[in-house]
């Protein structure tokens, strides 16, 4: 009878499931509610975690709930702890959301709401959670080894060196990518850029109470430090309303940049207690907070999605960023469905802390899901946006033209219908000067949030404040990131240098740590410099860059994982990662050529170079030539890498499939746990 | 199970794992190791054992 119940109860999830992706693609000429959208995804999640993950766990990785894990084994109370599953599970979750699953869905919104949905759901449940899952298992029996020595050990030299470059060349991008966000989205913006400021001296307020007032303290400080953010969002509407303060914190994207640069590097210099850590810590209690209450605010208000399913931009001709819905739509949106970044979190903090094999699934497959969810948020968060508003804010000027006027003509001839009032009245009510050409996903999400959190509490009245809110919530997200990831990206450098000369492998000697920090904090501020300049507003180049480089690394990480399938003589369920890395080499493979070779000087880097040539030299002309080789020789570098791997993997497939080869592979023996009586 | 002793379990595994995500726990584990009480010493030298692993935590875009 409980049987039947469950059988009866799966089978009414996957009629529902259904109704909602039916609903979801079939939907034409009429509105509906987002509510579809989330209720389409909690049943995929549930049907992809609930038989898709079991199968994985059980016929393909065989997950041992004796099988003893390092976090027991190594137990040091410092790295290797072993830890609640559910404790793991927001550590993992709180390491891999980031921005990305908030910025890539709103750009993605251009072709629709529907393309970046069903990626979003079928890359997830067959890719992203895959990827997490398996690769953490792996690293877990290898003593919670990160994902390059991975490559290393079980493929070759070659595929350790690629891993090393794409990681590094991530970092870079990302970072790039990030600063142009933040910086689009605080340009001309006295309040945004006072708010932001004032978390500076906030950060390092806190790392002044948790040191000294009340030693390791560190919630409390974080609820402070919350508390002082939101009286500095106050206190920026009174700053952007004064005729003497507000010139103050009014900057142009170029000086922005170089500010953002400098801070770059000094946060990468300093002491870690007195910025990064606070930092990091309020970043993560806004970021949980905001993330819980988007998702009860969608619930509370479940809005109706004025974008339509498609656009006319699906063929290629969009102005957020150029290229058609294959493959562009796959590379914008990364984090949310397959990112290759997680692999390096999968294979970092989280396998020194698991208790027992078993609690793998939750943590890997689980969190990846509960991520996907934040980026089907954000894709609702934007297509409750009228299109013609999405469109104003995230068109560039280079696009839609310099004023108001020529801005809603070009937008309303495309069909969707904006006036310049109606703009004017919706940046009055954010308290922002003009919504026009800010770029980069933040200010259209933000809009959106802001729209949903008034809607739910407080009122149109403070719209104002949510806007800011959400622009503060985003810009700390990415500033966080850019302190972690310059220092990251610097020991990375630094582990390579001191191959060549062992002081510049000492992280605590200062001129390493100055030289190395100026090389990556300059390589990220070189491409956000591109992009500041770039007339095409920046994000047409860098954000499917940073895309491609993203999956580029998820197509490494899914090359380990079948290679040690195969090895361990799995090579009838090596399909559970294969077909994803077929999916993304044809993804990435094909944006990486359009990006290179497109004779579309909107899509393709050489023949922007060659459109630019044709016309009157000049200085300017000759830098933007030179960022589009430079573009594409970095481009077509990582994907020669790449192929370069995928090349060593196959062949070493087909010699162990053929018996050729003897497959060994480097786990560490087995040793039961002590956790064994415990159940599940 | 009560729903009063279900929530309970509910806020103590929240507060637990806010305690790990933001290091509570683990400067807890390294006072209970080193025999130390919390003092503004003891925290610099936590931090300082702590800034080698927090600074190679990778943070996803």
């Amino acid at each position: 009878m409980a049987k039947l119940s469950r059988i009866l109860a799966w089978l009414t999830v996957a009629a529902l499931g259904t109704l909602a992706v039916a609903t979801i693609a079939l939907h034409r000429g009429e509105q509906i509610s987002a509510m579809w959208l989330v209720l389409a995804a909690a049943c995929t999640y549930a049907l992809g975690y609930r038989f898709y993950s079991k199968f994985i766990s059980a016929k393909v990785l065989a997950l041992d709930a004796l099988r003893a894990t390092p976090a027991e084994r190594l137990e040091n109370g410092r790295d290797f702890v072993p830890t609640n599953k559910w404790v793991v599970f927001g550590h993992h979750f709180a390491a891999i959301a980031g921005p990305g699953p908030l910025i890539g869905p709103v750009l993605a919104a251009q072709f629709g709401y529907l393309p970046g949905t069903l990626w979003i759901l079928a890359g997830a449940v067959f890719g992203g959670c895959v990827q997490d899952f398996v690769i953490l298992l792996f690293s877990v029996r290898r003593d919670g080894k990160c994902l390059t020595e991975m490559a290393r050990d079980e493929i070759g030299r070659v595929g350790g060196f690629v891993a090393y470059v794409a990681v590094l060349s991530i970092i870079v991008i990302l970072l790039g990518a990030g600063a142009l966000i933040v910086v689009n989205a605080l340009k001309s913006s006295p309040w945004g850029v006072f708010t932001i400021a004032m978390t500076i001296p906030i950060a390092v307020l806190m790392g002044f109470y948790v040191r000294r007032l009340r030693p390791g303290k560190v919630l409390e400080s974080s609820v402070l430090g919350f508390i002082l953010v939101i009286l500095a969002i106050l206190a920026g509407q009174r700053i952007s309303q004064n005729a003497t303060t507000a010139p103050w914190f009014t900057f142009g994207a170029p000086t922005l940049a170089i500010l953002i640069i400098i801070y770059g590097y000094a946060a990468s210099a300093l002491p870690v207690w007195m910025l990064l850590a606070p930092r990091d810590y309020l970043s993560t209690f806004v970021k949980l907070g905001t993330i819980g209450l988007l998702a009860i605010g969608i619930i509370a208000w479940h809005p109706t999605l004025h974008m339509p399913p498609l656009t006319r931009f699906v063929d290629g001709t969009g102005p957020v960023f150029s290229g058609n819905v294959f493959p562009f739509a796959f590379i914008t949106i990364a984090c949310g469905a397959v990112s290759g970044f997680h692999s390096l979190i999968s294979s970092g903090t989280t396998p020194k802390l698991i208790r027992r094999e078993t609690e793998i699934r939750m943590v890997g497959y689980g969190a990846m899901m509960a991520e996907s969810m934040v980026a089907i948020m954000a894709t609702v968060a934007a297509c409750v946006l009228q299109p013609g508003t999405y469109f104003a804010i995230n068109s560039p000027a280079g696009i839609v033209g310099r004023t108001a006027d020529t801005a809603v003509a070009t937008i309303s001839g495309w069909g969707f219908p904006v006036t310049a009032d109606g703009m004017h009245a919706l940046a009055l009510a954010v308290g922002e000067q003009t919504l026009f050409n800010r770029t980069g996903g933040a200010p259209a999400f933000a809009v959106g949030m802001a729209q949903i959190f008034s809607n739910s509490l407080g009122g149109q009245a403070v719209m104002a404040i949510w806007y800011h809110f959400a622009i503060m919530f985003e810009a700390l997200f990415i500033l966080t990131v850019l302190d972690a990831g310059t220092r990251v990206g610097r020991f990375m450098v630094q582990d390579a240098l001191g191959h060549l000369w062992k002081p510049l492998g000492r992280t605590s000697w200062y001129p390493s740590i100055l030289g190395t920090s100026a090389l990556i904090v300059g390589a990220w501020g070189y491409f956000l410099w591109q992009g500041v300049k770039d007339p095409l507003g920046g994000i047409n180049s860098l954000w499917p860059l940073f895309g491609i480089c993203n999956q580029l690394l998820a197509t490494v990480a899914l090359c380990v994982a079948t290679t040690i399938i195969v090895k361990t003589h799995k090579a009838r369920f090596a399909s559970v990662t294969l077909a994803p890395l077929v999916w993304l080499i044809a993804v990435t493979f094909t944006a990486s050529w359009h990006k290179i070779f497109d004779a579309n000087p909107r899509i393709g880097f050489l023949a922007h170079a060659r459109q630019l040539a044709a016309g009157a030299p000049s200085h300017e002309v000759s830098r933007l030539i030179f960022n589009d080789r430079l573009d594409a020789i970095v481009t077509g570098a990582l994907v020669s890498l790449v192929t370069l791997i995928l090349l060593e993997s196959a062949w070493l497939w087909i010699r162990v499939a053929s018996g050729s080869q003897k497959p060994v592979v480097s786990e560490v023996p087995f040793a039961i746990t002590r956790f064994a009586e415990e159940q599940g | 199970m009560n729903p009063t002793a279900w929530l309970r379990n509910v806020v103590t595994l929240f507060v637990t794992c806010m305690r790990e995500i933001f290091d509570e726990s683990a400067y807890m584990r390294f006072l209970q190791q080193r025999r130390m009480r919390s003092s503004p010493e003891a925290y610099a030298e936590f931090s300082k054992d702590r800034a080698a692993t927090m600074t190679r935590r990778p943070r996803c875009c």
